[in-house]
């Protein structure tokens, strides 16, 4: 076999492995839908009749604006799971096993990277499913669907790279738990919750130019038909960035002896 | 015989921290090798450099006829290692950390599987094969993690302290296992803390002491080196234990304790004729003790610093 199909079977071997951990604990990809969807009700049933009127509409319109934002609080959920589960893989004992072992060495974060990406799909479904019982109703046809779950995967893949980056990073997984958090309130410090108009100035200009409201507005685009105008490309180039910082970083960290 | 380790002029250091100061090991083919020293030694550093996991700031190795620095992945398809901290997946059960294992070498599915349960076998976890190794006790533990290590067939296979913290029947099944390793022909380097795992599982022991070995040879040889071995006996009262004082008097006395140390090696031969000749006087020793060489005599005589290594045992 040559050194491409022992890298490709390697990442096939990691993934298995953790998406059984996720079928074995399937509360933990659960629970990554769990908080959206606290923030999904809280919203549409507690501030929901208010921020309704605040856009100029109802609740029902409401809960139709803040899908967007908790799916996008869903993929940053998930990316705190994979930064704790490469956390616990990295500062455990089985790390000096596969790094003594004859294995592509970028197996084990690939293999985090597209089993995270499978698991928080699967949890966005979970959450888009909890929407449209509530109400939600998008009036996207199959290709914005489609269009929308490249946009999903795009961001997914971006948070997942950061987060495996992070998972290396921390000094054991109980940090790792901790540093991804501002990126799942993030969706609130942009167009996830309120419009950015509706904030003072300095806050307004953060909210407009954060990663997250570009790919808010691409979402929100695809499923209700509002303007995307360039959020589509905006979103594409913060992904990419992302993307690469978390990759450059999560490789060099992870290559780095681990001198103890 | 051709080596299996090759190692000179080891050197790490950790900012100003000295780990390793110069370590030459030479461990033939099918031989096993301890590395013998308190916490703090270099021991664990020695095994992490051997088996890739750190570099050294100096030095050459070779490992199955691999040079560690150029071909490290060379060096990994030959050996495994068991390292001190356990190396499973407590998520996963017994069976699929060794099919784990299994594909990770490429070994294919169905044999995969067979060597997997072949193990399961051999290491006699066949029944908690499909329980998670989170619910496994110590001794399960390091069984499985060993049976990890060994599912890539390695020809080199270190061991990082084996057997610390084990209770004493797991301890002698490690023994056990290690022992029909190298019958099967394989290479073990393995560090310990104990001299009578050395003793009995290494042809060749080198003592490493702060980053340099101090001493190297058989069991036997290092023994010799050690004069640490003795039979202790105790009295009844001051007259008895003077009386015996007078007729030994190569023995070292202790009042308070009312104890006599007589220099032994602790042989059949040498217990009787000692006790011949207290009979021949007839002094009676209320208690008698023998005392064989342990790592504390060894560093003693070895170092001439017996703390070192008792403060590092306990």
């Amino acid at each position: 076999m040559s050194a491409l199909s022992h890298a490709a079977s390697d990442s096939a071997t990691m993934l298995r492995r953790n998406l059984r951990h996720a079928l074995r604990y399937p509360s933990l990809t659960l629970s990554v839908a769990g908080l959206p969807i606290i923030f999904l009700l809280l919203f549409v049933y507690v501030f929901g009749g208010a921020l309704g009127t605040g856009i100029g509409g109802s609740r029902a319109q409401y809960l139709d604006y803040l899908v967007p934002g908790i799916i996008l609080m869903t993929v940053a959920s998930g990316s705190l799971m994979t930064a704790v589960a490469v956390s616990v893989d990295v500062t455990e004992g089985i790390i000096d096993r596969f790094r003594t072992m004859a294995i592509s060495r970028a197996s084990l974060l690939t293999g985090h990277v597209i089993g995270s990406l499978i698991t928080t799909m699967f949890s966005t479904a979970l959450v888009i499913g909890f929407a449209l019982a509530l109400g939600f109703r998008p009036d996207a046809g199959p290709v914005e669907w489609i269009a929308t779950i490249g946009v999903l995967l795009m961001v997914t893949f971006a948070l997942t790279w950061l987060a495996v980056a992070l998972g290396v990073f921390a000094k054991s997984p109980e940090s790792a738990s901790n540093l991804p958090l501002p990126l799942q309130l993030l969706p609130m410090i942009g167009s996830g919750f309120v419009p950015t108009g509706s904030m003072p100035a300095g806050l307004r200009w953060f909210a407009e130019y954060q990663p997250f409201t570009p790919v808010i507005e691409t979402l929100r685009g695809l499923l209700m038909g509002t303007p995307i105008g360039h959020s589509a490309v905006t979103s594409a180039a913060w992904c990419a960035g992302i993307a690469l910082v978390g990759y450059v970083w999560a490789k060099t960290r992870f290559n780095r002896n681990r001198a103890r | 015989m051709p080596a299996a380790i090759k190692a000179t002029g080891l050197r790490k250091s950790y900012g100003d921290k000295l780990v390793l100061d110069g370590i030459d090991l030479y461990v033939p083919q099918g031989t096993v090798f301890a590395l013998l020293g308190p916490n703090g030694a270099g021991k664990t550093t020695t095994v992490q450099i051997l088996s890739t996991l750190i570099d050294a700031d100096a030095g050459q190795v070779e490992i199955a006829g691999h040079d560690l620095a150029e071909d490290p992945d060379g060096v990994r398809s030959a050996i495994g290692v068991t390292g001190q901290f356990s190396a499973l997946d407590d998520k996963l059960t017994g069976r699929e950390n060794l099919i784990l294992m299994a594909d990770l070498h490429h070994l294919g599915k169905i044999e995969g599987r067979r060597r997997a349960d072949a193990l399961l076998e051999r290491f006699d976890l066949r029944d908690a094969a499909g329980k998670l190794a989170a619910t496994y006790s110590g001794g399960m533990r390091r069984r499985l993690d060993l049976a990890m290590t060994l599912v890539g067939d390695p020809r080199v296979i270190f061991l990082d302290e084996p057997t610390t913290g084990l209770d004493p029947r797991s301890r002698r099944t490690m023994w056990k296992i290690i022992g029909d390793l190298v019958a099967g022909g394989v290479t073990v380097l393995l560090t310990t803390q104990y001299l009578d795992e050395a003793d009995r599982l290494a042809d060749q022991i080198a003592v490493l002491d702060h980053g340099r070995l101090v001493a190297q040879g058989s069991a036997q040889e290092l023994k010799r080196r050690v004069p640490g071995g003795h039979i202790r006996l105790r009295f009844a009262d001051a007259t008895e234990l003077h009386r015996a004082a007078h007729l030994l008097t190569d023995a070292v006395l202790d009042k308070e304790n009312l104890t006599l140390r007589v220099p032994s090696d602790g042989s059949l031969p040498a217990l009787r004729a000692l006790l011949d000749r207290l009979d021949a006087t007839a002094v009676q020793p209320e208690e008698l003790q023998v005392h064989t060489p342990d790592l504390d005599d060894v560093f003693f005589a070895l170092t001439g610093r017996p703390d070192t290594a008792k403060e590092a045992l306990r």
